[in-house]
């Protein structure tokens, strides 16, 4: 029974058996998709990838081989959640099968974007997008270093934007912008402008133009590359990143000095309007110009100023009145001092005097005299200042300030002068008194010392100067002494 | 200034010490000698720009790696069935 059990089953040999399960796998698995987490990542050196697809209860083994590699979307590491696809095949010699793979998503778009997300965490951590790490972008590059690929609308675009703005020498890196291998390109690129020498055979670039078109994050997923990330934050030369459309955001644009939204806007940030440039030159050197002139203009109206000041009739008008003031300065206090000192004279000499005759003489001289020479002194300059006036006749203000301190100066002198008048002889005469003299300046202060028959003078208050009147004593004056 | 610290001077640079210039001349305090020299200068920073804005000439090359060095090829002496990018 045993046999016949045995010899109803077809017998084959190990190979013939494996030849069975690979036909069998291969035809019935020719294509399939599997998702799982990539686990146990090796890139061998010939460029093929080995992983092992796995879920919470089996493991695929996986192999990618070099050619299929280099188109793969998404670069495939450890961790990440995929859907896989490609066909199965077996080793026969080890038992074993394995999923060749010919393409890589990244399982469901959340996934993706959350590896994206914290990479870019760890990187931002790390401080790799620091503020104070960007560099300016120069005004005006001479030299437009630019990374992209050969193909396609992105340098075409760059180019054409250029060529509007403000022509410059421009040096294309082509690089892949995506699949296996694409981000080992985009860095080759930064570091190679960056090494470049000043005045070598090829122009070192003064700002970097680093991108590719719009596509799907698995399109971009170079841009996302930790090594195009530290390749731009490492670069001396400024980087301006332009991954995609607006709305697509890369690790790149994060690491770069700043950040386009398209191809084209790269370019306008890179260089300005040459027009606009030209016409802001233009204003201001017209503005040069203009300040030069108007700097020389405002030192000729100063000049011409200053040349009006010096002819102008009032300058002198008031270099006059000036004079004129000091002047009259002069004569008021000159009327007062003298009129003070006539005053301590004549109460100095009134102490001394004595007869009253000499006392009222020596008063009248003086006060004459000192009336003459106050009149004198105030007469001629008011002459002075007369001649003056006549001088600038034509000036009504000053004539009017002239008369006016005249006046000013006639009226504190004539009270002065009747202050002195006041206390003269001729005020007791005035009063009715009567001055009585023997001979000349002998004035008779006692009755005692007439005597009858003597000849006397009376002097009244309106006796003419030096005229008195003759008379003489009739009765001897009664001697009074016992 | 030097000629050759002229000829350093970026087309930014020296705006920027153009319209310093035109600052200084525009205030009424400036001597007129000191005027006139800035204005000399100011001559000299235009006449630089505008050769700078002159100076916009398209040239195009693009690095090609091969037998593992590096040359430059400009697209017109390139290969005929590149893309004329």
């Amino acid at each position: 029974m045993e046999l016949r059990t045995g010899s109803n089953l077809p017998e084959y040999s190990v190979s013939q058996l494996a030849e069975q399960i690979k036909g069998t796998l291969e035809e019935t698995f020719s294509r399939a998709r599997v998702r799982g987490e990539i686990s146990s990542f090796f890139r061998s050196g010939a460029g093929h990838l080995y992983w092992t697809l796995k879920d919470d209860r089996s493991g695929l083994k996986c192999a990618c081989f070099r050619s299929a590699a280099q188109r793969l979307a998404v670069r495939p590491e450890d961790g990440l959640e995929v859907v896989v696809t490609g066909r199965v095949s077996t080793y026969g010699q080890r038992s074993e099968y394995q999923l060749i793979v010919d393409a890589v998503e990244v399982a469901g778009e959340g996934a993706l974007l959350k590896m994206i997300n914290d990479r870019r965490e760890r990187l931002a951590a790390e401080g790799l997008f620091d503020e104070q790490r960007k560099r300016p972008i120069p005004y005006l590059p001479s030299v437009i270093g630019v990374v992209t690929s050969e193909q396609g609308a992105v340098i075409h675009d760059i180019l054409h934007r250029l060529r509007e703005r403000f022509p410059r020498e421009v040096v294309l890196w082509p690089a892949l912008v995506q699949g296996e291998g694409a981000a080992g390109q985009i860095a080759a690129g930064i570091a190679f402008f960056n090494d470049l020498e000043p005045g070598g055979p090829v122009s070192r670039p003064d700002v970097l133009i680093v991108g590719r078109g719009g596509g799907s994050v698995e399109d971009l997923m170079a841009f996302n590359e930790e090594v195009v990330a530290r390749a731009i934050a490492a670069s001396r030369i400024p980087v301006i990143s332009a991954v995609g459309h607006e709305t697509d955001t890369t690790i790149a644009d994060f690491a770069a000095d700043l950040r386009a939204p398209t191809p084209t806007a790269a370019a306008e940030m890179a260089v300005p309007v040459r027009a606009e440039l030209r016409a802001s030159l233009m204003t201001t050197a017209a503005r040069l110009a203009a300040g030069l002139q108007r700097a020389a203009e405002t030192r000729l109206a100063r000049l011409e100023t200053v040349r009006q000041q010096l002819s102008r009739p009032s300058t002198r008008i008031e270099r006059l009145t000036q004079r004129v003031d000091l002047a009259w300065n002069r004569v008021v206090s000159d009327g007062a001092q003298r009129v003070a000192r006539f005053r301590a004279t004549l109460a100095h000499a009134s102490g001394r005097l004595r007869t009253p005759v000499d006392q009222v003489r020596a008063m009248h001289r003086r006060t004459d005299a000192a009336l003459t020479a106050a009149d004198r002194g105030i007469g001629a300059r008011y002459d002075q200042a007369e001649l003056r006036l006549r001088l600038s006749a034509d000036q009504p203000r000053l004539r009017d300030l002239t008369e006016q301190r005249l006046e000013q100066a006639r009226r504190r002198w004539t009270a002065q002068a009747r202050l002195l008048e006041a206390s003269s002889h001729k005020r007791i005469l005035e009063r009715g008194f009567a001055i009585v003299q023997t001979g000349e300046d002998t004035l008779v202060r006692r009755a005692q010392d007439l005597a009858a028959g003597q000849a006397v003078t009376l002097l009244f208050q309106d006796s003419p100067p030096g005229q008195p009147i003759p008379a003489r004593i009739l009765e001897p004056v009664p001697d009074r002494r016992p | 200034m030097e000629d050759a610290d002229l000829q350093a001077l970026s087309f930014e640079q020296a705006l920027e010490k153009l319209e310093a210039i035109v600052e200084e001349i525009d205030r009424d305090d400036v001597d007129l000698e000191q005027a006139i020299k800035a204005y000399e200068r100011g001559v000299q920073l235009r006449d630089h720009c505008e050769r700078k804005l002159n100076e916009a000439q398209e040239r195009i090359s693009k690095i090609r790696v091969k037998d593992g060095g590096i040359e430059t090829v400009s697209p017109s002496s390139d290969d005929s069935d590149s893309p004329p990018f």
